[in-house]
């Protein structure tokens, strides 16, 4: 691993396009976006609903194939699903036939490998399940199924962590839990983290830079660093600089989505995944 | 998921020339679940007041045996004949499920291959279609005249009826896929038969376990159906004995030998329901 370097990034996109083949025409949902994210760095992805976010995200993660462009890890590109990438989806994701020991153990039996116990443990003390192992995850407040998801993301060690939207269901004051969690998390392992999130606070909370993408077909608008010290309090939310942070990269979604579109259907985002 | 759109009509129709009530995943949920006392003595007393009513009105009109046997006389048929229909209990289990295991297996493998080539299945949906909605009692004279008269026809009859059942709700159970968590499986470079095993096949299990209950409750129909085409064993047989003899109550006892066993596949399936795929209600 190569962390640190100023010149490779550690998860690079250049010039990502993909363009999506439906029955009602071709869409295209990313046009040329390139987004670096370093070693040791919490990016966060926020713009108009349906620009292409979780198409990025996905596409970071080699689920997705670009129509053109690539996706370079430690400046390798992959092609596929790499094991050096974690996930954490909407809304959990975890197996509702399993407890949340055997979810948690999942990737570890996919790989054919043995679950490293200790860590599993150090993570599930870390992000407060201790005891629940046996239990399932429809027993398991929101909240709880996504913490869960995260030790799983987590288990195997990668050095990226991507999340898609994972609190966009949860209510504000589980997701400021839930925030303060990741904050201690990477503390704790400063894995890189790429965040993908419909709230502005929530990315200014968590990040070191906030990207802004266009409208539909998604680029990169525009780019915010935000600099607050680590671990960041509430009482650093309510400053000036980030409220007016907050309405700058609001004023910045507000205006691509009222910006005219390039002439393509104005359809809500669409996700294929192959099986 | 591309590719389902002939299906999830296929399955409707199914559903709706069938059974409904089963075919829905609540049954896992509701059905018979653990009673109070007090639930328990109720369910008896109305049975007793049921039954006893029955007793009195069949007494009290003086119905002849013929028509109508009274409950008692039924019970005493039951234990007194038991000894003689056993046997043909027994022949009829082993039609049941020799013929439900071949065809409930057919119908798995059919329903999980077929499931993963949406054009494939959209070709053969018809054809199952017609397997699902003919009784295949209907085969069985045609099935006696190429097999003769002893289990093989009668194995044939069932595997054909229940396969389809099972078949049809398996693919169901099969297609229904979510997408996030086979992305989830293959973030961690899992294999198809990976993805298989670990994600599609459980997510199919409540379905799968609704289409053999269903398959096995057609299985018995169909059994006892051939039975009293031709053969001379069978409960399906010892019925249109019993009741050309004009025994009523030995025709009622073997009735009754029959509920039980429909109910005891309901409750079966309802168990491993309940124990491996209570996730789902």
């Amino acid at each position: 691993m190569n962390a640190g370097s100023a010149t490779t990034p550690k998860l690079g996109v250049q010039a990502a396009t993909k363009v999506y083949h439906t029955a009602s025409g071709d869409l295209l949902a990313l046009d040329r976006c390139s987004v670096d994210v370093h070693a040791n760095e919490i990016v966060s992805i926020v713009g108009p609903s349906g620009c292409g976010k979780t198409t990025l995200l996905w596409s970071m993660s080699g689920l997705h194939r670009l129509t053109s462009g690539g996706v370079r890890l430690d400046g390798k590109e992959i092609t596929g699903p790499h094991p050096d990438i974690g996930i954490v989806f909407q809304e959990a994701n975890l197996l509702p036939w399993r407890n949340l020991d055997a979810n948690i153990h999942f990737p570890f039996e996919i790989k054919g490998e043995k679950p490293d116990r200790a860590w599993i443990a150090h993570l599930i003390n870390r992000v407060g399940l201790d005891g629940f192992g046996g239990k399932f995850p429809r027993e398991l407040s929101g909240g709880m199924q996504q913490r869960a998801a995260i030790v799983r993301a987590l288990a195997l060690k990668p050095s990226v962590l991507l999340m898609d939207e994972p609190f966009g269901a949860l209510d504000s004051f589980t997701r400021e839990e839930m925030n303060r969690l990741v904050e201690e998390i990477w503390l704790d392992t400063k894995t890189t983290i790429v965040f993908i999130t419909h709230s502005i606070e929530e990315a200014i909370f968590l990040s070191d830079r906030v990207v802004v993408l266009s409208a539909r077909p998604g680029r990169v608008a525009k780019e915010y660093r935000v600099p607050f010290a680590r671990p960041r309090s509430l009482e650093i939310m309510a400053t000036k600089e980030v409220f007016d942070l907050t309405n700058k990269i609001k004023m910045d979604i507000v205006g691509e989505r009222t910006r005219p579109k390039a002439p393509d259907r104005p359809t809500a985002e669409i996700v294929r995944i192959r099986p | 998921m591309s590719g389902g759109d002939a299906i999830p009509e296929f399955s409707k129709k199914a559903g709706d020339g069938h059974d409904v009530s089963l075919t829905n995943l609540s049954a896992f949920a509701s059905g018979p679940g653990i009673k109070s006392g007090k639930e328990v003595a109720a369910i008896i007393a109305v049975a007793v007041v049921i039954i006893g009513g029955i007793e009195l009105a069949l007494r009290l009109f003086h119905v002849p045996l013929y028509i109508m046997p009274p409950p008692s006389s039924i019970a005493y048929a039951l234990f007194d004949e038991f000894p003689l229909i056993a046997p043909h209990l027994g022949y009829t289990l082993v039609e049941l499920m020799s013929g439900f295991t071949i065809g409930a297996i057919i119908g798995l493998v059919l329903a999980a291959v077929i499931t993963q080539f949406p054009f494939a299945e959209k070709i053969v949906a018809p054809y199952i279609l017609i397997l699902v909605t003919t009784p295949m009692l209907a085969l069985v004279p045609l099935l006696i005249l190429r097999f003769g008269f002893g289990y093989t026809p009668r194995i044939i009859a069932v595997a054909l009826a229940a396969g389809p059942m099972v078949m049809i709700n398996a693919a169901t159970g099969f297609r229904r896929v979510d997408s996030a968590k086979i992305a989830l499986a293959r973030s961690y470079g899992a294999s198809t038969l990976q993805i298989f095993w670990k994600i599609r096949a459980p997510m199919a299990l409540p379905m799968i376990l609704v289409g053999l209950m269903i398959g096995a409750i057609f299985g018995l129909l169909t059994a006892v159906g051939a039975e009293m085409v031709g053969g001379g064993f069978g409960l399906g047989n010892r019925l249109t004995t019993y009741s050309s003899m004009i025994q009523m109550p030995q025709f009622f006892a073997v009735v009754l030998i029959l509920s039980t066993l429909g109910i005891l596949i309901y409750v079966l399936f309802f168990l491993i329901g309940k124990k491996w795929a209570s996730w789902e209600a």
